[in-house]
């Protein structure tokens, strides 16, 4: 399975925000979407940093709440790891639970197209994995039901 | 009908729509009714059209779908397309739900010169023709070629291969279609290339698939030591994210490397980090020659090993290609479309408006029409059962759409009008006794009917004889 099957069931579109926009506009993005991370990007959609509930807690904790006025380009993690739609999941999987991130921007010829979360790649894996666990158990299952019938 | 009640549409027959119907059958609140819709006389998809014929029990699974049509809620009307005997209009004047689940037909491309010439042939169409599917049979396929290549190395380029390559005795003895043995047993082929641009840590093919291949009694199985060999790239990966899968495929691979042929009559090779470049040859002689590049892997920002090309070439004197690197999605008329991703726009089931990324409430997908052709028959399950909750869900929450009627009859005389032939389950049961029947007498599993008319007809002869 690669990343494009796990972005194919999400719409279409990512939310962003420019690398100007306050903290305090991004958190606002986060909570109307309600989501965890926004991508930033660049008058040319290059994706130029990833903005989490986590940097809003590390920022936070250093200056208190005047780390909401800044712009976010000082408070995002600049430079994030991105997937292309080509990635197997597997290797997304491994990635994202080494590293610790939640969140992975996905792009392709350098534009931003999407975004993946840990929990989209934890249940497009666990959905395969019991998907071949159905047909494995049926066969299993089928197998000692002609061993009833033949004795 | 109260709203305690729904009526559902289900667009195709495949395990995916047999999955959602099934899920939905089980629920109470609101409980529901199931029409399903499929373009074929004949139930089941890709079981039927896909799976090989030569892979019998994995069309088992049919026997559990068949119980889902059993159920007093569920009516089956075969024959009929969506989009031509049935609109999205009609459909919604009946049902307060309709579930697409209509999979994914047609080829990729590779985007290569020559990828049009004469034997040049997609997968997806060798595959629906040699299972007897109508809208393929009349195809024609060259047999005559003594050396092919087959690009992709995913479970159904094996399967390509394996039918290529088998002795016809063998599938004779299958539910393969008679006009496609008859062209196999004529076949001239001796060898088949089987590409992979990739090495042989990242082939697709699973462990079962390339292990049967080894086991055939007339092929010989070769790989080329080079290309057997793991880089370095891909053998730091398997030990830091090792995988069963992939290392037994990889182990059988080398070893079949070390073997030398025994002279078997016919030559599987498998051949890795090669892509074809460019397909060489005319419109009067056909493909003559693949022009191919010997590829490096490098890896991407995330770790996923990709093919590179680099400035070695070779030219493999191969006259017939299959390319078998994947399925794609047609759009359906009237319903939003995901063209980079070739599938239904959706957000995990549920259609969304392209305009707003919304959810259109009442427009469902599930199986290789919302996630892309991928997966094998189960895998549709768990996918088919996310759809069928949210429909659920937005049922609950009072957000589909109330339809003018839902009243079985006016809808059966409805889609009677629009197609007079219409298959129901009890006509479909008539096919598969008289398939299975006419397979008895051959020591077949089945012998299909392969045009539609020829299924309408047997359909009304046993009508009539019944009285
Ligand atoms: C060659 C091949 C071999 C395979 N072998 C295996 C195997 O051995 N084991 C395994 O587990 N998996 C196998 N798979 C995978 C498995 O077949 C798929 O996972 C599964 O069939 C996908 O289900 P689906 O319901 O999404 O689509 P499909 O099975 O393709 O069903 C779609 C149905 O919708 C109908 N339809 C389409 N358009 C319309 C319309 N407009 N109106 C009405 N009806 C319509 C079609 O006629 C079809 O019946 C194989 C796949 C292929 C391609
Ligand atoms: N027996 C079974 O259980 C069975 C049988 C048939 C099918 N299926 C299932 O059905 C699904 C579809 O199978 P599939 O074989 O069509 O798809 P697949 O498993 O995705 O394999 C496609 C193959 O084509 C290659 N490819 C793609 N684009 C290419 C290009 N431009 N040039 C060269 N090679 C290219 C891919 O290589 P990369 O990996 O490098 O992209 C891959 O090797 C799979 O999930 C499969 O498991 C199961």
């Amino acid at each position: 399975m690669t990343v494009r099957n796990v972005l194919s069931t999400k719409g279409f579109g990512v939310v962003t925000v420019h690398p100007d926009t306050s903290v305090l506009d991004a958190v606002r993005t986060l909570a109307e979407h309600n989501i965890g991370a926004v991508v930033v990007v660049d008058e040319r959609e290059h994706v130029v940093g990833i903005f989490t509930e986590r940097d809003l807690v590390r920022q936070c904790a250093a200056r208190g709440a005047e780390a909401l006025q800044l712009p976010v380009r000082e408070a995002m993690t600049p430079d994030p790891v991105t997937a292309l739609p080509q990635d197997d999941l597997r290797i997304i999987a491994h990635l994202m639970v080494e590293r610790h991130f939640r969140h992975i921007p996905v792009v392709e010829d350098d534009h931003l197209i999407g975004i993946l979360s840990i929990r989209d790649v934890l249940q497009a894996q666990r959905d395969q994995y019991l998907g071949e666990l159905d047909t494995l158990q049926r066969r299993l299952m089928e197998r000692f039901e002609w061993r009833r019938r033949d004795s | 009908m109260s709203t305690r009640q729904i009526r559902v549409a289900i667009i195709g027959s495949g395990p995916s729509a047999f999955y959602a119907a099934g899920h939905l059958l089980l629920q109470s609140e609101p409980e529901v009714w199931v029409d399903m819709y499929e373009h074929l006389p004949t139930p089941f998809g890709l079981v039927r059209y896909g799976v090989a014929p030569d892979h019998q029990k994995i069309k088992n699974v049919t026997r559990v779908f068949s119980k889902t049509a059993q159920h007093p809620r569920f009516r089956f009307f075969g024959n009929v397309t969506y989009g031509k005997e049935m609109t999205l209009a009609d459909l919604k004047r009946f049902y307060h739900a309709i579930v697409f689940a209509t999979g994914a037909s047609v080829d990729r491309k590779m985007g290569i010169p020559g990828e049009d010439l004469p034997r040049s042939y997609a997968a997806t169409e060798f595959v629906a023709w040699y299972n007897g599917h109508p809208d393929y049979a009349h195809l024609s396929f060259d047999l005559e070629q003594e050396r092919i290549a087959v690009v992709g190395v995913g479970n159904v380029a094996v399967d390509v291969s394996r039918i290529l390559l088998k002795d016809p005795d063998e599938l004779a003895k299958t539910d393969i279609a008679d006009y496609a043995l008859e062209a196999l047993r004529k076949s001239k082929v001796r060898e088949v290339y089987l590409l992979g641009r990739r090495g042989p840590a990242q082939a697709k093919f699973t462990y079962p698939e390339i292990r049967e291949l080894t086991s055939l009694p007339n092929i010989d199985v070769i790989v080329p030591p080079e290309e057997a060999e793991l880089d370095p790239l891909s053998r730091k990966q398997l030990e830091e994210n090792p995988d069963k899968d992939v290392e037994a495929k990889v182990e059988l691979i080398q070893q079949l490397a070390q073997k030398s042929p025994e002279g078997k009559p016919r030559r599987l090779v498998l051949r890795f980090l090669v892509s074809p470049t460019e397909l060489l040859g005319n419109e009067g002689r056909g493909v003559q020659t693949v022009k191919l590049v010997h590829n490096e892997l490098y890896a991407t920002d995330a770790g996923t090993l990709r093919p590179r090309p680099t400035d070695r070439y070779e030219d493999l004197p191969a006259t017939e290609v299959y390319r078998a690197i994947g399925y794609r999605g047609v759009p359906l008329p009237d319903v939003p479309f995901h063209e980079r991703w070739g599938v239904i726009l959706n957000a995990d089931g549920r259609v969304l408006d392209p305009k707003t990324n919304q959810p259109l409430y009442g427009l469902y997908c599930t199986g290789w029409i919302k996630r892309g052709a991928q997966g094998v028959i189960g895998t549709n399950k768990p996918d088919a059962v996310a759809t069928s909750e949210h429909l659920i869900e937005d049922a609950r929450a009072g957000r589909l759409p109330l339809p003018e009627t839902t009243d079985p009859t006016v809808i059966e005389q409805f889609v009677r009008e629009r197609q007079p032939n219409v298959v129901s389950w009890e006509d479909w049961l008539i096919l598969d006794r008289l398939e299975v029947e006419r397979g008895k007498a051959q020591g077949r599993p089945r012998v299909k009917f392969t045009s539609v008319e020829e299924m309408l007809e047997a359909i009304r002869r046993e009508k009539m004889a019944a009285g």
